[in-house]
């Protein structure tokens, strides 16, 4: 152990001194520790507990584990050359001084990012409360009652506005929802062998080169023109618009629905919610997709994100929709009950027949904007809508009587001032003077977006920048144009969010209470360990959330020129360069928003490589059996054929069928996906070997990061022998998962592959040879990756690499307790795992009628969030405790686990009922216990406090076991009818 | 144990056929084991009457919760009746996959063919029953 602690927290530690008397401090500097030194905080097992540890397990000591558990020829033999530690009140200065050299100008860029007010209710009690960020993916619905309704919200909210009957909760920004959009037309087209689709050259620029990334990859071409110039032929799959456009202007697109329509394609816009309070929805007139961004409904921008995308459709292609569907169902009791629906369309399942690789999505944004909109309600969102729209009119107005010319009359937000070169030079100085960045367009034009953030004296102060030298006409006098007016065409005449929960919460008292009403429904790492398996619940500290909202980091417009984001910059370099020496690579790409797409840039670097050397026949991805379902479904989005490689008895990959395979295929081998340490939670010995067969037959070997937790410190991917290898920023390095989002997935790449690393169209990063844009932000979500920053500067070395090695032996640690009543599946040669462990529950199938489902759902009535189920193996469980938790809660957890094994026992002994029991019944509602008739063979007492422990710290289902079944073949996405309201107007209002 | 009806026949992929009064159409559906190991079924795509298939080419897909399979047509053919109910109905296959949960009329395009598909006995060995 080398954890460097100081002793108990307010307690000078000194040291004696060995010769003189007793009690002789010295006072010099050496001998004063920091008090709140991080590790020891982020590490649950004390030194204590470690010793106690490692002799339930039979060790001396952790080296000697560490060693048998990670292979000698793959050993990093050297520290880490990553900064010292630092303490939080260091680490929270350092990011004070980052934050301060980063510029916050009034933002006016628009292009799918608009600054906004995030109610400090929300701010507070979502944002910035482990309540909600802590929380996982609502795999267990029970426990997840709160955001699943949060995210039923969303999707209504976006189900109303934008006129289509079925929305998504959620995707990663604008571009890769558009992305999405192709992806599904392309997928219902199937009988189309040369596909082509149709993008208005009026959509946002980053937009434009996300779905030509997308589409190349897929042998999609993407035809970029005019509308009024658009071709339909056989071979036309679907039209992409922008709708207003990133002009702002706003078109009338009705004719071309039709004529697409009639051509069989399907049309696709990038919307924008707040426009939609006013604008005719975009279901009324034709289109069949609808994507845009929900940032500006109380996000921070945050230099890029994260925020919620939003997609909406027609119920006729639900089996379609990419990304997470809530869905409405009922419990075992026949209450109304939420839970993910269709999951069957998802890659965790599909795999390479998936039409979409995403999974974590933006949970916690969605969840927040969803609340932005609870909050203010139809009519409040309105009023924010008419104001914008009411000042950018104003504006059209000063900037005419000032002589400018706009491009557009009709407009919601954005103005688009066409001008000389000369003036536009001079007014984009005199912005830069009074502290506003402005769009500048291509062609020379001036773009202005008005938002809920912008005054009168605002547009005061942008007329005095336009005005140059002249006097610049008075605010107070100025009358908005009729011809400016949203025309009756584009008027919206429906309503929407007319559902009561849309009405009731007006009052911040009300919202307090609902929000709080929500969190309790839930199950986060405040309450209990998430011991989910390749997911690494591990600490999302306070210290590592702090700066995330503050506003040197959260109002920055993603693209601000860089000059006002030098603390970012700072920031993102030092991010790389650490993430280099960890991962031993030569670049970084910070751009990739999710694992899912850190996957699909590194094969796309994989394969703009291999064109690059005019390989462009390396198509052929080779995969284990025991991949992440994300693994193939990446490849066949990346454009590669998948060849599954089989995995032997004890889940290694078979590396026989390994050099065959490869062999089979070596004029067209592109790459092999490989996970380390493998999904089975197991050090391959063989992982060296596997390599070095990939590169003799000219493959290039990708390296899934979900498992980098084991790794850190103790070896690193590139100098296994990796090409690529993305990493899981919400998983190894803090990030908090946020009920399912934000993530980050960054790749690094060895340096035969950084020339190919992903660029942007807006803010050139300047990679030599890019294979294209994955995010709309040129940085992903930036300013969630001040948590990234922390944890390493809090740690450091020396930190991260213990945390490593409590992380094997906290898994090591809970097997040696669980064996002997449990089967363990796929230990390393010398019976170790890494840090994640497989418990076979396939047994209690036969002998009890007990399925891993039942045992699940019982952990829940323990207090545990259950682990992941049925992955890498079908009906097993996998825990995974991470480094985080102490060895007390290891302890319960165990003594939960061992708990049911009795229970499991007393079926299999005839003690029990065995369809009526405390595990098929499970979990078990405050309603049921406490219900007046109460007919079980066992006692409400079993089965509501099973242990002590459940009696200090209770945690309900809110619901008892949810019947997915019914509610798939149901399907209701959005808040259920309520037949007794009174709807509150929502026209008229304002 | 799950039901494997000696009257019928069997593929590798799980669909059974059962011969009608007319030999040259068949019913084709699943098997009992195959929608136990399923689970709740919660959709099902049926080809439109009239489609044609060769043997081993994918008619259709079925969907439960957690799991998702193709439909594989056993023998060679033409579509001549699709069961409508259970397009509002899936857990019919549940309930009963031999009557009630059978999926699509076949006319074959050599009902000789026939012989070539797994007898009862073969299908249970087959499935380690």
């Amino acid at each position: 152990m080398h954890l460097k602690r100081p002793g108990p927290p307010g307690r000078l530690r000194v040291r004696k001194k060995k010769t003189g008397s007793q009690r002789i401090m010295t006072n010099t500097l050496n001998d004063l520790p920091p008090t709140d030194s991080f590790a020891s905080r982020h590490i649950g097992p004390q030194s204590s507990d470690v010793k106690a540890m490692l002799k339930q397990l039979g060790y001396d000591s952790l080296d000697v584990l560490i060693d048998e558990v990670v292979p000698e020829d793959i050993r990093l033999r050297h520290p880490m050359n990553v900064p010292a530690a630092q303490s939080e009140e260091e680490v929270l200065n350092s990011l004070r001084q980052l934050a301060n050299k980063n510029e916050v100008r009034r933002s006016y860029i628009g292009m799918g990012y608009y600054d906004c007010i995030v109610p400090p209710v929300i701010l507070r009690n979502i944002l910035e409360n482990p309540g909600w960020y802590t929380a996982y993916t609502p795999y267990q619905p029970e426990i997840a009652q709160g955001r699943l309704e949060a995210l039923l919200n969303f999707q209504t909210v976006v189900s109303d506005l934008t006129g289509l009957e079925i929305a998504n909760a959620s995707l990663l920004d604008e571009g890769t929802a558009a992305a999405e959009a192709v992806s599904m037309t392309r997928g219902l087209a199937r009988k189309v062998t040369e596909p082509r689709f149709l993008v208005d050259t009026r959509c946002h620029p980053q937009t434009i080169d996300i779905v030509k990334t997308r589409a190349d990859a897929q042998g999609i071409e993407i035809i970029l023109s005019d509308p009024n110039d658009f071709a339909f032929d056989d071979s036309t799959v679907g039209i992409l618009l922008q709708y207003p456009d990133t002009e702002g202007n706003i078109r009338d697109y009705t004719a071309l629905c039709n004529r697409a329509h009639e051509a069989n394609c399907l049309v696709t816009v990038a919307t924008d919610l707040l426009s939609l309070t006013m604008l005719t929805p975009p279901g009324e007139w034709g289109a069949d997709i609808a994507v845009g961004n929900a940032q500006r409904f109380g996000v921070p921008m945050g230099y890029g994100g994260p925020h919620a995308a939003f997609f909406a459709t027609r119920e006729k292609f639900k089996r379609s929709v990419p990304g997470r569907i809530i869905g409405v169902s009922k419990d075992a009791a026949g209450t109304q009950a939420l839970r993910m629906a269709l999951q069957t369309r998802e890659q965790h399942i599909r795999r390479e027949k998936a039409t979409s690789n995403i999974c974590t999505a933006q949970v916690l944004l969605a969840v927040i904007s969803a609340m932005y909109a609870c909050y203010h309600g139809p009519e409040g969102l309105r009023r924010i809508a008419v104001r914008v729209n009411t000042l950018s009119r104003l504006l059209a107005a000063g900037l005419e009587t000032l002589g400018y010319k706009l491009r557009h009359n009709t407009f919601f937000d954005t103005l688009c001032i066409d001008t000389d070169p000369n003036t536009a030079a001079r007014v984009h100085a005199a912005a830069d003077k009074a502290k506003m960045n402005l769009r500048e367009f291509t062609n020379g034009d001036i773009g202005v977006s008005i938002d809920e953030t912008t005054t009168s004296d605002d547009v005061a102060d942008l007329l005095g920048v336009f005005a140059l030298q002249e006097q610049s006409p008075d605010v107070a006098t100025l009358t908005a144009s009729s011809a400016n007016e949203i025309p009756s065409v584009f008027s919206r005449t429906t309503g929407f969010m007319e559902h009561p929960v849309f009405h009731k919460y007006r009052s911040e008292t009300e919202m307090l209470r609902y929000l709080k009403r929500l969190e309790d429904r839930d199950l986060s790492l405040t309450s209990a360990m998430i011991p989910l398996g390749s997911c690494t619940m591990k600490l999302n500290a306070t210290t590592e959330m702090i700066p995330v909202t503050w506003p040197e980091f959260g109002k920055l417009h993603p693209f601000a020129p860089p000059v006002q984001a030098a603390g970012y910059t700072e920031l993102f370099r030092q991010l790389e360069e650490q993430l280099s020496e960890i991962t031993g690579f030569d670049a970084i790409s910070l751009q990739p928003n999710a694992g899912s797409q850190g996957e699909f840039s590194g094969l796309l670097a994989i394969r703009a490589y291999h064109h690059d050397r005019g390989d462009t026949q390396r198509t052929t991805c080779l995969i284990p059996q025991s991949a992440h379902g994300t693994n193939p479904a990446s490849a066949v989005l990346a454009g590669m054929d998948v060849v599954v490689v089989k995995t032997d008895s004890r889940g290694n990959i078979d590396v026989d069928d390994l050099r065959a395979k490869a062999d089979k295929h070596r004029d067209t081998l592109g790459a092999l996906m490989v996970t380390y340490p493998s999904t089975h939670g197991v050090f391959e010995s063989s992982i060296r070997d596997v390599c070095d067969i990939i590169h003799q037959h000219g493959g290039q070997v990708y390296m899934d990061g979900a498992n980098m937790n084991a790794q850190v410190g103790l070896c690193r991917p590139g100098d296994i022998g990796a090409d690529v290898c993305h990493l899981n920023l919400h998983k190894t390095f803090c990030i908090p998962h946020g009920g399912g989002g934000p993530g980050m997935g960054p790749i690094g790449v060895a340096k035969h592959l950084t020339p190919f690393l992903p660029d942007h169209p807006v803010i050139k990063i300047g990679h030599a040879k890019p294979f294209g844009t994955v995010s709309a932000a040129p940085w992903g979500s930036s300013s969630i990756m001040t948590i990234s920053w922390a944890y390493l500067q809090l740690m450091g070395g020396d930190g991260l690499t213990d945390a490593t090695r409590i992380s094997i032996l906290n898994a090591n640690y809970i097997a040696s307790r669980l064996r002997g009543e449990y089967e363990l599946l796929y230990a390393g040669t010398n019976g170790l795992i890494a840090h994640e462990c497989i418990i076979d529950t396939r047994p209690f199938k036969n002998s009890a009628g007990v399925s891993v489902e039942d045992m699940a759902k019982r952990l829940i009535d323990y207090g545990f969030h259950p682990p992941t189920i049925s992955f890498p193996v079908a009906g097993t469980m996998m825990v995974e405790p991470t480094e985080s938790e102490s060895k007390e809660e290891l302890d319960r957890f165990c003594n939960a686990m061992l708990a049911i094994r009795e229970e499991i026992r007393e079926i299999e002994e005839g003690r029990a009922d065995k369809t009526n029991n405390v595990l098929t019944n499970a979990p078990h509602t405050l309603a049921s216990v406490v219900a007046d008739d109460w007919n079980r063979p066992y006692s409400r007492e079993t089965a509501a406090f099973p242990t002590a422990a459940t009696r200090e710290h209770k945690i309900w289902p809110f619901v008892g076991r949810i019947d997915a079944a019914y509610g798939d073949r149901h399907l209701v996405c959005s808040c259920p009818p309520i037949e007794e309201y009174e709807l509150e107007p929502v026209g008229g209002v304002v | 144990m799950s039901s494997i009806p000696d009257n019928l026949r069997y593929t590798e992929e799980h669909e059974y056929i059962q011969q009608t009064e007319d030999a040259s159409v068949v019913v084709i559906g699943i098997t009992d084991y195959a929608q136990g190991e399923l689970g709740d079924i919660v959709y099902i795509e049926l080809p439109d009457v009239g489609a044609t298939f060769d043997r081993m080419e994918i008619f259709g897909t079925i969907e439960a919760v957690k799991a998702v399979s193709e439909l594989f047509s056993p023998l060679a053919g033409e579509v001549v009746e699709v069961n409508a109910a259970l397009s509002s109905d899936p857990s019919l296959i549940n309930n009963d996959p031999y009557g009630d949960g059978w999926m699509i009329k076949m006319r074959l395009q050599s009902p000789d063919e026939l012989e070539q598909a797994l007898a009862a006995s073969d299908y249970a060995q087959h499935i380690g029953e």
